[in-house]
Parts: C-alpha cells; structure tokens; sequence
C-alpha cells in the first residue's frame, strides 16, 4: 500500500506524516505525531471531542483527511498554551471546576477558543449555541459556560 | 489497623481544608491534552484488535470459519468462543456480584448469539486496517432465531426463550418450573394492602414506560493488554475498578488472579458503564495468541450497540390516600428489560421505589425480564430513577386533586429518622425533610411563570455503598505527602483526598500529590461508583493520615525520649508533655528527620466500610412548551441535595448539575430505538440525542449537609443522587404545562402534540 | 476498505477528467457526509477528490445580478458574510443550521445539496430563491434550476464525472425578504425533522405579489407548495391567509414514518412551520 507524504504546520511547527489516502486528520494527529490531546468521541462529527484549528477555522478533525492538512495550519489542543504558561481559557476552565473526567475538555477549550478568537462579548445564549456540536456528559455544561463567560471578561479586561 | 470502621460519636465539623475549592491536581494535564486515557496508549511491537459481531438479534452460531483471515498477510491472532471456556465463578464487581458466566457469555459467545452486535469472534492485526478486513473475512453460519424485542412478549406464554436453563430467581411459591425470560424477582411487602386500600380517600393507578438509555460516556472503551511469555498479564484500560477489571479476567480466562496487573488510565466518564469488563479478555486472549501487545477500541458505534443501557421499564402502580395527604397503601409491579442477561435492577427498583414515604401498607414486586438486547449495565443509582419516576408522578397528581403544594404533600409522608426503609433498616440522620424545606424556600419555588411553562417538583433517594477500600499516604523529607488509593478518579475524588490528607496533616492542598495505584500497588479497592469513593475510601485516606500522624508522635516521643501516649499532636506539630521544656516540633522538622529517627513513615489503611448514609435530593424544574410542535426546553433549574459534608463543593455541585442533565436528557430525548429485527436504530450521537449546551439553563444548586454520622467529616455518597429526581420533576412540569398526565418516557415533541391532541 | 487515493486537483478540467479515469472516485468539499458514510461501510470510494483548491469552488461574489456561491465553500463563511446575511437571511439561517460550529467550518451548502437528503436544510432556502445549480462535466457547464436538482432521497440529477460548481442566486426585489424554519427535537445537532423555507414579495400596500414555498422532510424531496403560494399571494399575509397556507402544506405533504418522526406528526408540523416562516418572511419584507 502506498503512503502519502505530508507535509503541513501543526502549532506554529513544521510537521510531516505519512498516511493512507482515507485516514482522518485526527488519526493522524494521534498515531502519526504522538499528539493524543484531540480524542475520538464519535469519529462522525456529532461529538466536538476532535476539535482542532484548521487555518484558524474551528472543524472536525475525525471528518477532514489527513491528506487536506498539506499546507495549513493546524493547531490542536497541545498548541493553546504559550510555552509553560496556560491560555486564559485553560486557567478559568481549572477555576470554575469546569471539568470531571476531562475527555471532552480540550475538543471545548480549542472551541472556546475560536469563539473568543472571533467574537470577543459572547452572550451566555451566544456561548451555548456555539459550543452546541461539543458534547458532555460529566457536567451539565454549567460551569463550562461560566468558565468561557469568565475568560471572555478577563480577555478584554487586558485588552482594555 | 481495624478492618471495621468504628464509627465516631459525632462528625467533626470545623475544617481548615475540607470545604475549600483547591484546583484538581489532574486539572493541568486535562485542559492541556496531557492525561492519558484509555485510547492513548502505546506499548512497543503492538497489533490491533477488532471484533465480529453477530448481526442477528436471536441466532444459533452453527460454525464459524477463520482459515481464510488467519492466512491474512498481517494477521497474527483470531479467536471465537473456543477459546474462552465458559465457567460459573462468582467475581465481586461491585454494587454487587457478578455473575462471571453471564459476563464471560456477553464479551464472546459460545453456541447462541443473544443481541444484534454480541461478538462472536475476534481478531489481531499489524494494523487497524488488517484487522477489520481479516474481520470481514470470517465466516459465520448462523441460524436465526425469532428475537424477543419487548416484556410483553418477552412474558407471554410461548415467547422464544433466550436461555433454556434460566428459572426466575425469587420466583414466588407454587410457581410452575419451566423455561422463561423472568431471570429474576424480587419481594418486599409490609401490611395488609387490603387494609390500606379501604382506609383511602383517594387512589390513583397508573402504568408508566421507560425506554432503555446509555450512560452516554463520551470516551469509548478502550484497552492495551499484553500477555508475556511467563503468563504475566499486563492490562491498560479506561475502567471504574481495575481490581474488577482483574477478578473477571481472571476468572474468564481461567488464569490466577496474582498474575494480572491492571493500570487504570484516565477515565473519559463512565456512570456504572465501566464496572463491568468487555474488550480486556478478548484482548488477552489475543496477546496470548499472538505473543504481541494488543490494542482494542470500540467505536461509538459499538458501544452504544453493544455495551450495557440501563434497563427499560414498565411499572403498574396504584397509591392510595387520604384526604389530609397521608399515604395509605401502594401497590407497584414493576418488569425491568434487561437485555440477553439477567441484571440486578429487580432489587434495586424494589428497594428504591417507595424509599422516601412512610406508607404503612405495601406491596411491591420487581422483575427482570430478558429480551434480545444487548446486556444491561449499571447506570448512576441503577434502578432508582425508573423506579421513583412513577411514584413521584402520581404524588404530583394527588397534589393536584387536593389543591396542595407538592412540596407540602412531600413533607407530610416524607421518611425521618428512625423510620423502617421499605427493604427493612430503619434510617439513621437523613436529610429529606431538609431537602424539601430547601426547595420550599428557594426563590425558584415562588418565582412567577410566563405562558406556557410549567413547574414540577421530584425527590430521589439512592442508598450509597460502602464496599471495600485501601489507601496510603507517604511522607516526603520536605514535609510533602503522596496519597495513594485504587479508585480511578472521575468526578474530582483526587482533590477530594488531598483535602482530607491536608486536614489530617495540616499542611496545604497543594502539597499534597493524590494518584490512583494500579492492581499491585495498592491493597484491594472495589469500584469507582456506589458513591462511595468520598464516604469509603476517603475513610480509608483518613485513617491512613492518622496513621501518619501517630507515627510522627511516635518519633518526636523518640526524639524527646519520652512516652510516646505523651505526646499529643495539633496545629500541625507534636507538642510535648507540659513537663518537658521542649518547643513542639512540626510536621516538616519531623519529615526532615526521618530517615535518622527510624525511616521513611508510610501511613496505610484498609476497610470494609458500612453502607454510606443514604442521600436524598429534590429538583425543581421549570419547562415551557410548544404546543402547536411539542419541542419543550427547559428554562429553569435547580438541584438540592444532602451531601452529609461537601468536602470540594465545586465537585458536589458538579454532580448534582451532570447528573441533573442526564435524568433531563432521559426524560426528554434519550431512548434506545430498534427496528422490527432488533437492530439498534439510533446508535450514533447524531439520533441518540443527549443533551447540548444550548439545550440547558444555568443549573442551580443547593448543597444541604446533614452530617452521616458513619463517617469522620459526616460525608455521604453524593454521586448518584442526582439523576433520580429529573425524570419525575420533567414529567411534572410537563403535565402543569400541558394539563396532561404523561406516562411514558421519553417526552420527545412527537409524543407531547399526541397527548395534547388526545386531550383536545 | 481498499486502498485508495487522494487528489486536490486546481482545474475543473482535472477534476473532472480525474473523475472519469475512476469508477469509484468521490469529489467531496467539507467531507461532512462522505467521511461519515465511508465510516459507516456504505461507500469505500478509491479516490478521493478534493475540490477545495480549484478557483471559484470556495467563494462568494456578490454584484448586481446577485450571488454567486462556489459549491465548496463552507457554510461558516457565508454565514459570517454580513451582506449575504442581509439579502438573504433565511436561506443563510437555513446554512447556519447545518451541523455544529465544526461541521459548519467543513459542510458546504453544496455538499448538502449534492447529498440529497429529503431532509436538507439548504434546499428549501436554495428553492424560495430561485437559485440555479452550475453543473460542470466533461462537457463543458450546463445550468439547472436548484428545484429540478433532486431527485430522490440520496439522488440528483449529477451524470457521473459531473461535479456541482457553484449556485447562483439572483438579488432580491425591492421588499423581498426569506425565512426558514426547522422542527428538531433539541436546539441543535439534529436532523430537521420537518423543514419549511419561504420568500415573500410585498408590494407598497404590504400585499403578497410573489411568494414561493418549499417544504423539507416530509416528502422524497423537498417540494415546491403551489397552493400554499396561492394562499398567500394576493393577501396580505393576514391570519386567515397564513392558515390556508399551513392547511395547503400540510395536504401537500407526504412523509413517512421514520426514527426522526411519524408522518402523522410531520405532516401537522409542517403546517405549523409554513405558517411561521411565511410570518417571518411577511414582517422581513415589509421592513425593507
């Protein structure tokens, strides 16, 4: 069987992987380059627990071929903190107990993420709807939205 | 070290640590990518494993052929029921034991497929790909059979039988010895319901459905096992019990339980879905095969085909009054669907149904029926939900029908202490007076409503297991400590035991470092569930701490050479005999001084610990609906519970809001569908529909404490709780939206505009 | 599953001869649908053609005509283009609804065209604006009304080696404005059970002088309601107009049972939803 050279950025760094033409970018994430943070939930979309940046775009990692990474930019869970220190989002996430088990934790933060990226005021209505596609059965999603609400507010405070 | 716990006169109550809300020490790696679950593990020279599933509900296997995948290039192990003999053993695993046959049976059939997805065969390949076409090439000859897909046919006379020896355990006297579909029965009665039926002014009799639901874990099961050439095993997988997962391999695989090592990962979730065992013996038994480490992961597929739902339920029950409010008798005949195995919900419902009222005539009778579906599984309190969700809705309609508050009618029957637990104890401290007298002066209670919402109110009761524990707590020479237990950490009871270590100790959270042992590690732990994790083995990391503390007196008795009863300890430090001139000496000098004074200090602890006290929980929920599409949201929320002594409140209430979104999902949306051949419809997140962000409100909670007197710190189990109020406080705000009395579950949008346009 | 290979062509002439070379070749945009029924054993496809890096597949040019949407370009992007959303917010609603913020990073509304579900959000909005489908092929590019486009559930009109290039919607007339609406059991994530997308015309007096409807999910495509038009059309979409308009959806509905719903309970529903929407539509074109 014939494999398929990649070569594409994944947080900021130049990466390359070989793969099979139908291979997903999340298994390539995980098993070509060791970067288990993206988890498969679902491997059909409904689930979020995959979330990665594409070119800055929130998508699916188990529904994009490894092969679409050639290129782009990638940034996954491993990529949200700058060198040792956390992102706002992962520091509020550990400050509301925003999280149990924690599987779903980085398909929400790299989501919160991308919310945050675009639209610096959410509503908690605004919130919700946008993380609608990333699933949790630990917490009700109660202290997860006040996590986001609360990193929202802390962002534009050192903005301001 | 005692093996029984003695209990304390009176819990203590102030706490320096205890109650705080520390960071979890898992916390960091969790938000960064870093923890390891069940699926991100690698081990050098590892093939993957997949397995074959039946596709008939109902089948005789009559041969099944794998030459042609064993000759697959890349192929290294294929196994089929051959190879896994079937055995009897009785193996804890548990809120309760299990049943090892039916276990064994349920991960690779022997003879008889029982569900559309029971795995037949299993093989091993250099890579994922291999595996699943060597899957694809094995060769099943089946001869179907008629599938037995509801109770009603699974209890009518001549349905197909799934297991030709099974006769209902507990069946009553007289009853005929014949094949059946009733694995089990269960009895608990008190008066005369004659009696009580003529003395009520008012009896209401209804029948309510369930549907079988998932306990909707969002990270798949998931495994690495290596069997080496000595016959040791070496096991990685996302679990509730590694100790369990050990006991059942052992006995499904005839091997000595000594020779099993079990490392638990992070788990992504698991409810009572992961007390049981599925991939790990398929994936020994490969490894043994194939002399290679193998991985195994299901996919979301699979698991919600092929792993354990909570039962289905139908329950006819009848409840009689007066006209002061005061139950007079209930009579409730409930039958649990268990899927192709027998499951444990006959008692657990029996039990839980009429737990919280004082009823003095009573008859209550449970069963477990089978049916070709896939083996059932605990589900956080197992049995309760679908077993109060009945009672709580007929109280809301006797409330009705005598213009009270639903809140009052609850206080007037509600159990107190000293009152008999229909399964026979009487009830130590319990706070469901106090619950309800929280709801009752909540500001959700008396907050107005807009058009076409609907308020409903609902308790639950969950007993809180005990079980066995084991925990150490070390000391390092800079005054830091390590606690250990075997309890795999999935709601924060890591933050939880470094809270209790620092209590005892006196020195920061944040020096204290908890992890979860593995099988050799640490000294034997029953499950992560039963809520018992905090009460039980957070006794056990008490008393490991204490053990600490007796020996740093002990060295500082040594160092002052004195007695050692002379020394007491407090505030951190030993303090001398008021005789001797010494300053008292404090935890870190101590630890400093370790190795000089007689070695490292290793505090150890291990218990069987009483049932936890039980916990009681009253929900408030507020629906609007639709009533020209049925769609109904939930728009407000608020959860009460008694949790004895929150030990991290954040983790408390992060049960009550998870647990509360689960019973809402059930109540709403969440059912298990299957075709006329019993093919799971719905086996994907996209139509098994749990709840979203935006289907949610805030959810409110109240944390009441009680103390248990049972425990140190009075904590009670929390985690189980919460799910049982939500179906009957939904169903109740549902039918004051709507002014109809739905009985069955779950109040999708189709079945609400079919019960408004029945009622016209 | 065979092996197969992947391809990012950056011509519509490659593309399609790339087509022709493979029996079992699939373009595909966001992959949304094609991945998850590779995942699901129902293709095994042994190429994968990627139409993403072909000019004018991803984009959005807007002039005086109107629109002119590449098939490819993911639903995230229209949805964020304020001038789209402005002449067109119910057929930009309908984009929004597809799948979760992920999905719709991926999904295109030409992919969910393309997939042909009875039940696609896009296509009822795609309808009740008269867009036109750019169909590319061996032989050059041919053009079909979006309503002519499905043909059954799964099935268009799309020969093979033809490929789905761009949509064109014409600008809306002066006091013109859509609405979409969609019953799903939660607020999100869920297949629409019953659809309904509406385009209303006003004239100054506020009287309905064009109205198209389209109704989604109960039927093997999405249809067209004529008598729901005429309900509408000369009135000004007063209540007893709009219930003739709900009657007229409902009598034209012909769903099924499935897992998602009864036909019973669509074919109420869908009433109730033409009824909204044309509402919606009514109260967006008066104030333009």
């Amino acid at each position: 069987m014939s494999r398929l050279h990649v070569e594409t950025t994944v947080n900021g760094e130049a990466a390359e992987f070989l793969c099979e033409a139908q291979e997903n970018l999340l298994t390539a994430l995980r098993d070509r380059l060791g970067l288990t943070g993206s988890k498969e939930g679902c491997g059909t979309g409904d689930c979020g627990a995959c979330s990665v940046l594409l070119d800055g775009r929130l998508v699916p990692s188990c529904l994009v071929l490894a092969a679409e990474a050639r290129d782009r930019q990638v940034t996954t869970i491993e990529g949200v903190a700058e060198g040792g220190k956390l992102h706002v989002l992962q520091q509020k996430f550990l400050e509301h107990a925003a999280l149990q088990c924690g599987i779903c934790t980085p398909g929400f933060i790299v989501a919160a993420k991308a919310l945050l990226d675009r639209n610096p005021d959410p509503s908690e209505e605004e919130v919700r709807y946008w993380l609608a596609g990333n699933l949790c059965r630990c917490t009700g999603y109660d202290k997860i939205i006040r996590a986001v609400l609360d990193s929202a507010a802390e962002l534009r405070k050192e903005i301001a | 070290m005692s093996a029984l716990l003695k209990p304390r006169s009176e819990p203590r109550r102030n706490f320096k640590y205890v109650g705080q809300r520390p960071i979890r020490h898992d916390g960091p790696d969790k938000v960064t990518g870093r923890a390891n679950y069940g699926a991100d593990f690698t081990l050098p020279g590892m093939i993957h494993g997949v397995v074959v599933r039946s596709p008939h509900a109902h089948a005789r296997i009559l041969s099944i052929d794998t030459r042609e995948a064993e000759a697959m290039p890349g192929v290294k192990a294929v196994i089929t029921g051959a190879d896994i003999a079937q055995n009897r053993a009785q193996v804890s695993m548990g809120e309760g034991s299990g049943d090892m046959h039916d276990v064994s049976e349920n991960c690779l059939a022997h003879g008889k497929a029982l569900y559309h997805g029971h795995v037949v065969a299993a093989v091993a390949a250099m890579t994922l790909t291999q595996a699943q076409a060597a899957a694809r090439l094995i060769k099943v000859q089946y001869e179907k059979l008629k599938p037995v897909l509801d109770i009603e046919s699974a209890i009518a006379p001549g349905a197909p039988i799934l297991h030709d020896h099974l006769r209902t355990e507990g069946r009553a006297a007289g009853a005929p010895d014949r094949p059946t579909n009733i694995a089990a029965r269960a009895v608990l009665e008190r008066g005369s319901l004659e009696q009580g039926f003529a003395a009520a002014d008012l009896v209401i009799e209804r029948e309510f459905r369930t549907r079988m639901v998932h306990q909707g874990y969002i990270e798949p099961h998931a495994c690495v096992a290596r069997y080496s050439p000595d016959g040791q095993v070496f096991i990685w997988c996302t679990t509730q019990g590694p100790f369990q997962v050990r006991g059942a391999c052992a006995a499904v695989l005839g091997m000595d339980l000594g020779r099993i090592k079990v490392v638990a990962s992070e788990i992504g979730g698991g409810f009572g879905g992961k007390t049981t065992i599925y991939l790990e013996p398929l994936a020994v038994a490969l490894s043994r095969k194939a002399s290679l480490p193998v991985k195994m992961v299901m996919t979301r597929e699979e698991v919600l085909r092929a792993t354990g739902p909570t039962p289905g339920s139908r329950t006819r029950i009848k409840m009689g009054m007066k006209k002061d409010g005061r139950l007079t008798a209930a009579s409730v005949t409930m039958h649990c669907e268990s899927g192709a195995f027998a499951g444990l919900a006959h008692r657990s419902t029996a039990m839980c149904c009429l737990s919280a009222y004082r009823i003095p005539n009573f008859f209550i009778e449970s069963h477990s029926v089978l049916t070709n579906k896939p083996k059932v599984a605990a589900y956080r309190a197992p049995g309760a939900p679908m077993a109060m969700f009945p009672v709580e809705s007929l109280l809301d309609e006797f409330a009705q029908k005598l213009g009270m508050d639903p809140i009052d009618l609850r206080l007037l029957n509600a159990v107190e202490e000293g009152d008999a637990a229909p399964y026979g104890p009487k009830y130590g401290p319990i706070g469901y007076r106090e619950t309800l007298q929280a709801a009752k002066s909540h500001p959700h209670w008396s907050a107005p409503l807009k058009p076409n919402q609907g308020r409903g109110v609902a308790a639950g009761f969950w007993f809180n297991a005990g079980l066995n524990s084991s925990a150490v707590v070390t000391l390092d020479a800079d005054g830091s400590a390590a606690v250990v237990t075997g309890n795999p950490d999935i709601g924060g009871t890591r933050a939880a035991q470094a809270q209790m270590v620092a209590e005892e100790l006196d020195i920061p959270v944040e020096r204290v470092r908890p992890s979860v042992g593995d099988t050799d590690s640490v000294g034997y732990t029953d499950v992560t569930g039963g809520s018992r994790v905090c009460f039980a083995t957070g006794m056990a990391v008490i008393q490991a701490a204490e053990d600490v503390r007796r020996q740093l007196c002990a060295r500082a008795a040594k160092i002052w050479n004195v007695e050692a009863e002379a020394v007491t300890w407090s505030e951190g430090a030993a303090h001398p005999p008021a005789s001797l001139d010494k300053k008292p000496l404090s935890l870190k000098e101590l630890a400093a001084q370790m190795a000089r004074t007689g070695g490292p200090i290793i505090g150890r602890a291990s218990l069987s610990a009483p049932a936890a006290g039980p916990a009681f929980a009253v929900n408030i929920c507020d629906l609007e609906v639709d009533k020209e599409t049925g769609v109904s949201r939930v728009v407000r929320y608020t959860a009460i519970q008694d949790a004895g002594k929150a030990v991290h409140p954040s983790y408390v209430e992060g049960q009550m809001q998870g647990g509360a979104a689960q019973g809402i999902g059930w109540a709403l949306n969440e059912e298990y569908r299957f075709d006329a051949e019993g093919k799971m419809e719905n086996a994907s997140f996209l139509d098994y529909r749990m709840p979203v962000a935006s289907d949610l409100p805030m959810i409110d909670t109240v944390i009441v404490e009680v103390p248990n007197p049972t425990h140190p710190y009075g904590v009670r189990g929390v985690g189980e709780v919460p799910i049982v109020p939500p179906l009957g406080a939904v169903a109740n705000a549902m039918a004051r939206a709507t002014g109809v009395r739905f009985t069955e579950l779950p109040l999708s949008p189709m079945r609400v505009l079919e019960g408004l346009d029945a009622k016209g | 599953m065979q092996t197969a290979r992947y391809e990012a062509p950056s011509t519509l002439s490659d593309a399609v001869r790339l087509a022709a070379s493979e029996p079992m070749a699939k373009f595909f945009a966001g992959g949304t649908d094609l991945l998850v029924q590779v995942k699901g054993g129902v293709l095994d496809p042994t190429l994968y053609i990627d139409l993403k890096r072909i000019p004018g597949l991803v984009g959005i040019a807007l002039n005086a005509e109107g629109l002119r949407l590449g098939a490819a370009t993911p639903a995230a992007v229209i949805c964020e283009h304020a001038e789209v959303k402005k002449l067109w917010p119910g057929f930009v609603e309908a984009a929004h609804l597809i799948g979760s913020t992920q999905i719709q990073g991926r999904g295109s509304v030409g992919g969910n065209l393309c997939n042909s579900s009875p039940a696609a959000d896009s296509v009822c909005g795609l309808i009740v604006n008269q867009a036109v489908c750019v169909i590319a092929g061996a032989k050059g590019e041919r053009n079909v009304p979006v309503e002519q486009f499905c043909t059954g559930p799964g099935k268009n009109v799309l020969q093979p080696g033809e490929l789905l290039a761009a949509l064109k919607l014409p600008r809306p007339a002066p006091r013109t404005a859509d609405a979409y609406l969609r019953l799903i059991p939660r607020t999100e994530m869920d297949i629409a059970v019953v659809g309904a997308g509406v385009s209303l015309t006003l004239d100054a007096s506020g009287t309905c002088t064009v109205a198209r409807v389209a109704i989604g999910a109960v039927a093997p495509t999405a249809l067209r309601v004529p008598a729901a038009e005429a309900a509408l059309l000369g009135s000004k979409v007063d209540e007893a107009a709009l219930a003739r308009a709900a009657q007229a959806a409902s009598d034209a509905a012909k769903p099924i049972d499935d897992k998602r719903g009864s036909a019973a309970y669509r074919k109420k529903v869908v009433g109730v939803l033409v009824r909204r929407a044309s509402a919606i539509a009514a109260e967006r074109a008066r104030t333009r």
